[in-house]
């Protein structure tokens, strides 16, 4: 866990609390509890479970144990426009794992993390239900079907001009 | 004109497709006559978008959003099919005219998905049209549980959820154990990756799971259910819930159903992406807000499960079953499929196959029919190689059992198992011994870590075969793998570690000649060990065309124009581009 506090924001931190009492702070909704966290921040950094445990009355380490445990759940903040390639079966036999070593090598960033400049980041996800298009890679909500290793580049240029 | 709808057909345009042709229909002030209907997956997830005209039952495939203006100028208006978007039949050759005669859809038979594809799923009057509601309505209002739970047993439903469990059974235990508060769960967790049977049915017809829950509550007096799901299914969860509501203002949910004076709501719980968590005892801890790690059976569900309570799970395709026998009898599905397996079976066919997608086939059907006639044989014309059924607990089959009758016994026999229905079909490409790898990788980030011999013992099973794929292993490694997988077996605590060596040891038995070359020869002849092979250009192929420097992305491919190119192997990264981008069949694998 990261050393510096991060400052959350006033009235996202109300906008959670109140979410909270929506489920009448009741310890047994903690995942549908974090799923509307995670809405709001993008992401669970140890300071947003400190603030559900402190809703819910429970333990910080029991938040903690359940966000590490669901793959769903992160507690690193996702790129502007995070990437997502299907490893699913179906993606797997016809060729996700070259396509996902293209990403990797040329963002330079392993799966799990963004890049320095927050752009992209890169995850993996287990059949998103298109398998008739595979291999599968999603761009936020956009999906790419078919995709080659040379494929990699094209998309990526698609994402070069905005800023 | 039904559109398919399904998170597939989604991914390829088929949204904006749907918007254009209701644009069509409007501007052509063909209101009246046409009807453009999103409904749920036909199946035929290969060629998506799909769009099929009724009643004639025309089928196109690969239609793209600004296809829509000539299928209602020329099919609706004219009458004339529009060829181009016909199906072809990838062997004959030849143009389909409806889905009728195409091999993909002749030897299926939905009962599961029976309104997938045929139905708005967003729109509960077309399921009380296609006598949605009705089995429950004669079961609420004329009928005793006991004789509702009599009537699964006799059909002889079992469990689709993988265990194969009789429904029957089932439900006759949760009923016979008395509580204040029972509750029904429905289990939509879906974690075989390359699966999507469960999401397709939810996206296509929410209704038919509803009301079989609501039968199921009502034999066994409980008055609460429960659907699992993963919280990346967001278009089956927008339909669930559409489908919730519209019950609820029908008054087919909530109090006195029907005036039969029995209560019934249901409720959506959310998963976050973890396999493990579609075991039953898991799945309960997570929706009590808790890591889902499963606990020691018994005590079972049906008798101590959600908040301790007596609790039912069933999987979604078990409930799409339920509707029918009650109307068809359990007599008629009784008919269908083999001694001991009842009905039919919904797989999401996948991998190296030409009809990717999702069928409905009757129990005793084979390997071979589901693969060659309804699958469309292998890719690219390649040789078959292996198909693995049962997700990360199943094995690899190979070309000796495709004339086995798929049913939960037949594929348990030869070492692999029914499980939720994903079935990958793989050709002389694929390397088993990287196969087996991958799934192991898969057990092992999703092993829940609660006992030893599943989070141990598969972090080494995989270690092994790293080093195998790597062409460090031994013939001691191989027979390490077969009794190290033997002991996991044996001593893990729940499914996922008393299943997860199965596509180890199904490879090692039928395969055992490719573990053989990887460790004895250090070679993989399905080229896909990157430690094992070598990228080299074939001189008499190679016309120096140069289209492979050029696309090479560490540049290790060097030559002249019109001179025979060479591949610097100590810069090489195996990234295959060479290969994909060479016209010539100049790049090979040695
Ligand atoms: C590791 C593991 C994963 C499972 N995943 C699922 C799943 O994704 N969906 C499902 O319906 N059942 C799954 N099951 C089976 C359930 O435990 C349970 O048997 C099933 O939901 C019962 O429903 P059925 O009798 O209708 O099949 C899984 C079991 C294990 C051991
Ligand atoms: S396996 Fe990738 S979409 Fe299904």
């Amino acid at each position: 866990m990261t050393s510096v506090k991060l400052k959350l924001k006033d009235s996202d931190v109300q906008q959670l609390k109140e979410v909270a009492k929506s489920f009448n702070n009741q310890p047994g909704e903690l995942i549908n509890v974090l799923h509307k966290a995670q809405e709001i921040f993008g992401y669970l950094p140890a300071e947003v479970q400190e603030v559900v445990a402190n809703e819910l009355n429970v333990s910080v380490a029991k938040v903690y144990g359940v966000v590490t445990f669901y793959s769903f759940f992160t507690m690193l903040p996702k790129g502007r426009y995070p990437i997502s390639i299907c490893t699913g079966t179906a993606c797997y036999v016809r060729g996700a794992d070259k396509v996902l070593d293209e990403f990797k090598r040329l963002l330079k960033v392993p799966v799990g993390e963004t890049t320095e400049d927050g752009k992209f980041s890169i995850t993996c996800l287990r059949c998103v239900g298109a398998c008739g298009l595979a291999p599968v890679v999603m761009v936020g909500d956009k999906t790419y079907g078919r995709v080659t290793t040379d494929g990699v580049k094209e998309i990526l240029k698609e994402y070069e001009d905005e800023v | 004109m039904l559109v398919c709808g399904g998170t597939g057909c989604h991914a390829s345009a088929g949204e904006l497709l749907f918007e254009n042709l209701k644009k069509e229909v409007q501007e052509n002030d063909l209101k009246d006559e046409v009807q453009v209907v999103a409904t749920g997956c036909f199946g035929f997830c290969e060629k998506g978008p799909i769009v099929k005209i009724i009643p004639d039952n025309t089928f196109y495939v690969q239609v793209k959003p600004e296809d829509a203006k000539e299928l209602v100028s020329e099919h609706a208006i004219k009458g004339r099919k529009v060829k181009r978007l016909l199906y072809t039949d990838p062997v004959k050759k030849e143009q389909i005219q409806d889905s009728k005669h195409m091999g993909f859809y002749k030897k299926q038979l939905r009962i599961a998905l029976r309104n997938c594809g045929m139905i708005d799923p967003e729109n509960i009057d077309e399921y009380l049209a296609a006598d949605g509601y009705e089995a429950m309505g004669r079961v609420l209002l004329e009928m005793k549980p006991e004789d509702a739970i009599q009537e699964v047993l006799d059909a002889g439903l079992r469990g689709r959820g993988g265990g194969g469990f009789p429904t029957g059974l089932k439900w006759q235990i949760a009923s016979k154990n008395h509580a204040d508060q029972k509750y029904v769960v429905c289990n939509a967790d879906e974690g075989d990756p390359g699966a999507f049977m469960d999401r397709s049915i939810l996206e296509g017809d929410p209704h038919t799971v509803l009301e079989a829950m609501v039968i199921n509550g009502f034999c066994i007096n409980a008055t609460k259910g429960l659907i699992y799901i993963r919280a990346e299914y967001p278009l089956a969860i927008k339909r669930l819930k559409i489908a919730i509501d519209q019950a609820r203002e029908y008054g087919l949910l909530g109090k006195d159903i029907l005036g039969s004076g029995f209560d019934f709501d249901v409720e959506i719980r959310y998963g976050a992406g973890a396999f493990v968590c579609g075991e039953e005892t898991a799945l309960i801890h997570s929706m009590e807000g808790e890591r889902c790690e499963p606990t020691f059976k018994p005590p079972f569900p049906a008798q101590s499960g959600y908040l301790g309570k007596p609790t039912n799970v069933n999987n979604v395709e078990t409930y799409a079953n339920i509707p029918v026998i009650f109307n068809k009898g359990a007599k008629w599905f009784a008919s269908i499929g083999t001694e001991k397996s009842k009905g039919t079976k919904v797989f999401a066919l996948a991998g190296k196959i030409n009809n990717v997608g999702l069928i409905e086939v009757p129990m005793g059907i084979t390997l071979r029919e589901v693969i060659f006639e309804i699958g469309g044989g292998i890719q690219g014309g390649k040789k078959f190689k292996a198909v693995q059924t049962g997700g990360p607990s199943g094995g690899c089959l190979t070309d000796e059992h495709l004339d086995t009758p798929i049913d939960f016994d037949n594929l348990l026999a030869v070492g692999s198992m029914m499980g939720s229905g994903g079935m990958i079909v793989m050709d002389e490409d694929d390397c088993m011994v990287a196969v087996s790898q991958f799934y192991l990788e898969f057990t092992v980030e999703e092993s829940c870590g609660k006992c030893s011999p599943c989070r141990i013992g598969n972090k080494r099973l995989y270690e092994l075969l790293g080093k195998i794929t790597k062409g460090q292993g031994t013939e001691d490694d191989l027979d390490n793998l077969r009794n190290l997988s033997d002991v996991i077996k044996d001593s893990s605590l729940c499914g996922l570690g008393q299943t997860s060596p199965n596509p180890v040891l199904s490879t090692l038995d039928n395969f055992y000649e490719e573990y053989l070359a990887h460790v004895n020869e250090q070679k993989c002849f399905a080229g896909q060990c990157k430690e094992l092979i070598r990228y080299e250009i074939i001189p008499e192929n190679c016309v120096g065309c140069t289209v492979c420097a050029r696309n090479c992305p560490v540049n290790c491919i060097s030559g002249e124009r019109k001179q025979v190119h060479t591949i610097d192997q100590s810069l090489c990264i195996k990234c295959n581009a060479c290969m994909e981008k060479c016209k010539f069949n100049a790049v090979t694998i040695i």
